[in-house]
């Protein structure tokens, strides 16, 4: 079709003369091809040929019809935004969506609050299944995480440890980053990546297929039911895996700390028990149930403000992991300037 | 006869997405026992209407009174008990995808009542054939069924709590001819049987005429008529005739006529 195209293109004739376009030979014509002939008859029209046409069965005359009772309604131009103007656009987007996140939590803070007064009305059974689907069958991929990060941070210092004959500081530092930010900072951001995303997706979901009005129209708010549970069985599940990740990376530092520093492992806890103190172990578990209300908090309301169908459910899912894991992060950075300040 | 006594009150009802206006005075009533049908062109804010009535949005003026309550001035625990006496089916079923359909069937009355487990299991079964669903469809998950039966399931859902109203969004969109038909036989049935009173937005011009007693037609913000659909199709506005005219219109029409006139 492209070299039909630029083979109409290149004919000419002499001005003034009555040109016949023949289609007796023609066997099919489709849309594409009436398009090229009535580009064809147009141009050769303003250049001052009258034109006839001879010999086109009835049904492709129609189409030819069709063609050239449309006018040309030039399509509405969409005006290129400026970079700026996006930017601005963007940034007044991303300052709403804060303001409405905001908004979400302290409406959640309110529900939670109400549930709590009537103990009652807590729904323990979705507690227990998200405690379960966020917590326990995270275990084996934080565990695994965190064992290999462990190892990493062991294996790294090493190098310049043994330099220093400061073998048995293996210990402090390795327990110090792991307990205070590598294990509640990594299982956050698993978790996140996992859950937070689930939680979305799901909520996403049923609003897509009206299943949160239905919820509202049978009496149960959506906030009762879908997201406390998640809330709370986050809140009680981040901080428990926290602790596994906190073994699990001391042990992957362990190992690597005999293999390459040989040191043994009585020596290793002898050294850590001394290092470490209980207070370390504290801030990091302290900071995973604000890290867990993070997570579900931003999960249920990216998954809540779904529009449309499933192309907005993974563009949801998406945002919600994303803004999960940066609020996270400084969140992180927060505790680490107001513990520094307190002294911790 | 019936008590003519208004189930729905609407009065100079306006609502606004923005610069956009959906409705700018809307006013309408509908009565025990009828089957009320809400019709208009796309776009004509059919939808969000039904949405004001059942409480899932809220006007920005005007007044909406359900079952003698104003819904603007409800309180959490009153709206409660209202959307207790009202069931609704939405357009694409609304069932809850992780339940079966037995436990989707017995949601409100696990929520609202304290009926023992079993009773409910009882109650949500007998439901379940009252909509005519096979007794295998109970332990069936919703995405497992087709769209006629997921719409009938959605349907005895809405029953569960015995309402006196019932709002259908859509209930025979997407349905072939024979389900369709059964949907329209089922309402009839049901209003019959527990004097419900029945408002539904649709398309559906068959269901138009075999069914509703009295439609309303939304264009350009407004009610434009209400009436049967005999009296509606003496109107002249635009928004009213593409319901009326046309070959599918016309057929509907014949149909209905037909149908009215075996009846009498």
């Amino acid at each position: 079709m492209g070299q039909l195209d630029q083979q109409l293109g290149a004919l000419t004739a002499p001005p003034k003369t009555v040109i016949e376009v023949d289609g007796r030979a023609v066997e099919g014509l489709d849309t594409v091809g009436v398009w090229l002939l009535e580009n064809l008859l147009q141009r050769l029209r303003a250049e001052g040929h009258p034109v006839q046409l001879e010999g086109w069965t009835s049904q492709f005359s129609k189409l030819i019809e069709l063609i050239s009772e449309r006018t040309k309604t030039p399509l509405p131009e969409m005006p290129a935004e400026k970079m700026l103007a996006r930017m601005g656009q963007a940034t007044i987007a991303t300052g709403e969506q804060a303001l409405a996140l905001l908004a979400f939590l302290g409406e959640s803070a309110v529900a939670l609050a109400g549930n709590l007064a009537h103990p009652a009305r807590i729904r323990w059974r979705p507690v227990l299944h998200n405690i379960g689907s966020a917590g326990f069958d995270a275990l084996p991929i934080v565990g695994l995480l965190s064992f290999l990060l462990g190892i990493v941070i062991a294996y790294q210092s090493s190098g310049q440890l043994r330099q220093f004959g400061a073998n048995i500081f293996v210990a402090d530092l390795v327990g110090l980053s792991m307990l205070r930010e590598f294990a509640p900072l990594m299982t956050a951001i698993i978790v996140a990546g996992r859950s937070g995303s689930a939680y979305a997706a799901q909520i996403g979901s049923m609003s897509v297929s009206d299943e949160i009005d239905a919820m509202r129209t049978i009496g149960i708010m959506p906030i009762d039911l879908l997201v406390l549970p998640k809330i709370v069985g986050l809140m009680i599940a981040l901080p428990l895996l926290t602790v596994f990740a906190d073994v699990l990376g001391v042990f992957g530092g362990m190992i690597m700390a005999r293999t390459q520093l040989g040191i043994g492992f009585e020596d290793f806890l002898e050294r850590f028990n001394k290092a470490v103190s209980v207070t370390s172990y504290l801030t990091g578990i302290g900071k995973a149930p604000v890290f867990a209300v993070i997570i579900a908090v931003v999960g249920c309301f990216q998954g809540l403000r779904t529009r449309g169908g499933a192309d907005s459910v993974g563009r949801q899912t998406t945002r919600a992991v994303v803004q999960a894991i940066f609020l996270v992060v400084v969140a992180d950075a927060v505790f680490s300037v107001v513990f520094s300040i307190l002294n911790i | 006869m019936a008590e003519s006594e208004s189930v729905i009150e609407i009065s100079h009802l306006a609502t606004r997405f923005g610069q956009h206006i959906v409705h700018s005075d809307v006013s309408l009533e509908v009565r025990r026992g009828e089957i009320f049908a809400i019709i208009g062109g796309s776009g004509s804010g059919k939808s969000t209407l039904l949405r004001e009535m059942i409480m899932l949005h809220r006007p920005d003026a005007g007044t909406i009174k359900v079952l003698g309550q104003d819904l603007q001035a409800l309180e959490a625990a009153e709206a409660l008990a209202l959307r207790q006496r009202i069931g609704v089916t939405f357009q694409q079923g609304g069932l809850f995808g992780s339940l079966s359909v037995l436990e989707n069937i017995g949601l409100p009355l696990r929520e609202h009542t304290a009926l023992n487990s079993s009773v409910i299991d009882e109650i949500a079964a007998w439901k379940l054939a009252l909509v005519g669903l096979a007794p295998e469809t109970a332990q069936q998950y919703p995405a497992e069924l087709s769209g006629g039966m997921n719409k009938r399931a959605a349907l005895a859902r809405a029953l569960a709590l015995d309402p006196e109203l019932l709002f259908l969004d859509e209930p025979t969109a997407g349905l072939d001819p024979d389900s369709a038909g059964g949907v329209d036989a089922l309402v009839l049935k049901l209003r019959e049987l527990f004097g419900l009173t029945v408002v539904m937005v649709t398309h559906d011009l068959d269901l138009l005429w075999q069914v509703a007693d009295r439609v309303a037609v939304l264009g350009d913000g407004k009610v434009q008529g209400v009436g049967s659909m005999a009296e509606l199709s003496a109107l002249t506005h635009p928004a009213i005739r593409q319901f009326f005219d046309g070959p599918r219109a016309r057929t509907a029409a014949m149909e209905g006529k037909e149908q009215a006139w075996k009846a009498k």
